[in-house]
């Protein structure tokens, strides 16, 4: 693509006039004036023959050639050589859109009864959370797809409020040793803690040796995983976001 | 000499078992099981395995970090390995560098991965990212030469490790960011040429073009067996799995099961023919491919002894076939977790949930796009029984994002969600039981799989690179290394000694009893 474009601002003079828009907006109004009649406004096609996003053609940089040959051949568009790259430019970036999976805007996230959410924050987040405490105006901070993967799976806290979101554990050893405190990490083999005076303390793992208690107050949200319907979810989301 | 070499190899691969001092192909034999019949090292002794050397690679291509998850091959005391356009071989008892092949792939792919080479006589096989087949010489490094078979200009990419049987190069491509057809096919070795292509979905007027609407759909379905297929050299049958249909998270305009798509197939090697197939994702809208190694297995059913075929694949279930034909022997859901579907049909197939397909405003599933699994190696042990996996058991909220009547590419976005465990699942081959589970302190699980005769299970977790008693789960070993285990695991012996390499990040470890 990259490689595309700079070929067309070499080769097509044009492109340097002084337009503040990009290649892309013009590209759009025009294939929307002379080219979504046949080919819809989207470039997707009114038939299979008609798709420019799935065009092999489009897609290894032939569009030029077509476009210059006069098109349809039954009654061709005029069309500008600076117009034909415009076009061509708008083509490709949707191309690249429909690649780029990481980019694609959320469509509506809040369906769900904001009533229902309301019921089931009292019946199930309300022993927790309060939405004239912690969670106030909540809905006014995040967009709806944030808000609903941090309802579900809310990020560890950093800094002062870590104390809130941290892991905390127990060690105890084979003679009866506890060791109690926050835990940094932990893999098969090591676990580290700080203790309550922000001591490092490691420890070796073994397969029943120390005995290891983790207690995660996040679990009661991954728990919820398994019983959870779609619907609760909207429901709760719905409502969250009235929390401006 | 050249000659020695050839008839060496091909000896070796006539051979469904692993030979104990080669490692020639991409799972070792070409049953899939990465089983090494090696025992010097075993539940006993592994307490004393340790390190013989450890190896660093550089990419030729400046500012690139290395990822190895090929499998390196180990023919004649020399390792073959690769990553995304770069070739190496390694002296396998020292680790020294031999040579290093690199040739820069052109567009804008992502960087994936590459699985590795095939090897015939003295010539080594491997595909660039941008959808070349090349032929080296293995002595040297040297090119003989590339030949393109896919455009990268269509979103093709490509990682596969090809498979050598007989005079047949077999490749396949990769790449489902924006609706294209996958394919399998056989190369030529002296010349590069295509000899055949069998394509991952149906023509207008084939088999299976009934499960798709319209030609539309089905030429712009997807299907890429990105992953190294199995052989059964009785049948002369090329087991391999299928991917995912495109548009991805969206079926509204491919109504249907969209074959060969989320299959098991079985081609006839030397004319791409399809044998049979077996669905286990009927029109996923998931993402999970079907690509997980097909582990054939000679075992008994019922007091008979049959010819199988299993695989724990992407979508939680496991598989177990009858690879004459193709029909279903077992399916159990292995994931606990899972929540996309609840019952099968009469042919063993899982039947999805509508509900739990994308939606625009979210829907909760399990397991996430990357899998129960994901294409790290399983293995099958004949001394235990046991079919061994790696797992994640997670959940990601899947979001339709193209509401369109014909949507394309991807189509959706997944939010994935936290408190996942992870576990190494030994299940019994016949039933897909779970026999132990051995569940893991971190929350990823997917790591390549090695066992040996020696009653060892090879895998990684976190940054270590661990041996387990393969019978029972118990940890019995454990190394720590720089990065995380990246490969699945090999063993060969040299020199009288049982090796056993592992791949992580951009460093080969050789483990041996000192």
């Amino acid at each position: 693509m990259k490689r595309f474009l700079l070929v067309m601002a070499l080769v097509i003079p044009a492109l340097a006039r002084q337009d503040e828009r990009g290649l892309d907006e013009r590209g759009a109004e025009i294939f929307a004036a002379k080219c979504a009649g046949c080919h819809g406004g989207g470039a997707r096609g009114l038939t299979v023959e008609t798709d420019l996003m799935r065009s092999t053609a489009v897609r290894t940089d032939q569009t030029g050639p077509v476009l210059r040959a006069g098109h349809p051949k039954a009654n061709p568009v005029p069309l500008s050589e600076p117009e034909q790259a415009d076009i061509a430019a708008w083509l490709h970036a949707r191309v690249q859109a429909v690649a780029d999976r990481g980019k694609y805007p959320f469509l509506n996230i809040l369906t769900g009864d904001p009533k229902k959410g309301q019921a089931f924050f009292a019946a199930t987040c309300a022993r927790c959370h309060s939405v004239t405490g912690d969670l106030a105006g909540i809905g006014a901070k995040y967009d709806p797809s944030v808000l609903q993967s941090l309802w579900l799976s809310p990020r560890r806290r950093r800094g002062a409020e870590a104390v809130k979101t941290a892991r905390t554990v127990t060690v105890t050893s084979r003679d009866g040793r506890v060791v109690a405190g926050t835990l940094e990490r932990i893999d098969e083999f090591n676990l580290v803690l700080r203790d309550q005076d922000g001591k490092y303390r490691s420890f070796a793992l073994h397969d029943e040796e120390p005995k290891v208690e983790i207690h995660d107050p996040l679990q009661p949200h991954y728990d919820l995983y398994r019983v959870l319907r779609d619907t609760q979810i909207h429901d709760v989301t719905a409502y969250l976001a009235t929390l401006q | 000499m050249k000659r020695l070499l050839c008839i060496f190899v091909l000896a070796a691969l006539r051979l469904r078992a692993q030979p104990a001092d080669s490692w020639p192909t991409y799972n070792g034999d070409y049953s899939g099981r990465r089983f090494s019949p090696l025992a010097n090292l075993n539940t006993d002794n592994v307490r004393h395995l340790s390190l013989a050397w450890a190896s660093r690679v550089t990419n030729g291509a400046p500012g690139h970090g290395v990822r190895i998850s090929a499998t390196p091959l180990m023919v004649n005391g020399i390792l073959y390995f690769t990553d995304l356009d770069n070739v190496w071989a390694l002296d396998a008892r020292s680790g020294h560098e031999l040579w290093r092949f690199y040739r820069e792939s052109k567009g804008e792919m992502p960087r994936t991965g590459n699985r590795g080479v095939a090897i015939l006589g003295d010539r080594l096989y491997f595909v660039t990212l941008d959808n070349f087949l090349v032929c080296l010489d293995a002595n040297t490094g040297r090119q003989r030469w590339a030949v393109p078979f896919a455009d990268p200009k269509l979103y093709f990419f490509s990682t596969v490790a090809p498979v050598m049987i007989r005079n047949h190069v077999i490749i396949a491509t990769g790449g489902d960011s924006i609706d294209i057809p996958g394919y399998v096919e056989a190369h030529d070795p002296e010349t590069g040429a295509l000899q055949w292509r069998w394509r991952t979905t149906p023509a207008k007027g084939e088999p299976g073009f009934e499960t798709w609407p319209d030609e539309y759909a089905a030429n712009a379905g997807g299907g890429h067996p990105w992953i190294s297929g199995t052989y059964d050299p009785e049948l002369n049958l090329y087991y391999v799995g299928t991917g995912n249909p495109d548009p991805v998270g969206a079926g509204t305009s491919r109504k249907g099961d969209n074959l060969w798509t989320c299959s098991i197939v079985a081609l006839n090697p030397d004319t791409g023919k399809l044998a049979w197939y077996f669905q286990v994702s009927p029109h996923d809208t998931h993402d999970w491919d079907a690509v997980e190694t097909p582990v054939l297995i000679d075992g008994m059913i019922d007091g008979r002894p049959r010819k199988l075929l299993a695989q724990a694949s992407r979508n939680g279930y496991y598989f177990l076939l009858d690879r004459t034909n193709g029909k279903s022997v077992a399916t159990a859901a292995y994931l606990a977790t899972m929540n996309w579907s609840a019952q099968l049909d009469p042919l063993g197939r899982p039947v999805p949930d509508p509900a739990k397909e994308p939606k625009a405003d979210g829907t909760l599933v399990s397991p996430p796009t990357s899998g129960a699994t994901n294409w790290p190696s399983p293995s099958f042990s004949p001394k235990t029984g046991l079919f061994y996996v790696g797992t994640n058991e997670a959940y990601s909220l899947f979001y339709l994002t193209d509401e369109d009547a014909h949507p394309q590419g991807f189509a959706f976005r997944e939010a994935g969600l936290g408190g996942g465990k992870a576990a190494l699942l030994a299940l019994d081959y016949k039933t897909g039981k779970t026999v132990w589970r051995h569940e893991w302190r971190t929350p990823n699980g997917v790591y390549g799989i090695l066992t040996t005769a020696g009653n060892l299970l090879f895998t990684g977790n976190g940054n270590y690179f661990i041996a387990l008693d393969a019978a029972t789960g118990k940890t019995l070993w454990h190394a720590g290394l720089i990065s995380p285990l990246t490969n699945g695991p090999i063993s060969y012996q040299l020199d009288g000694r049982q090796y056993v390499v592992a791949g992580a990040g951009d460093a080969l470890y050789a483990f041996v009893l000192n």
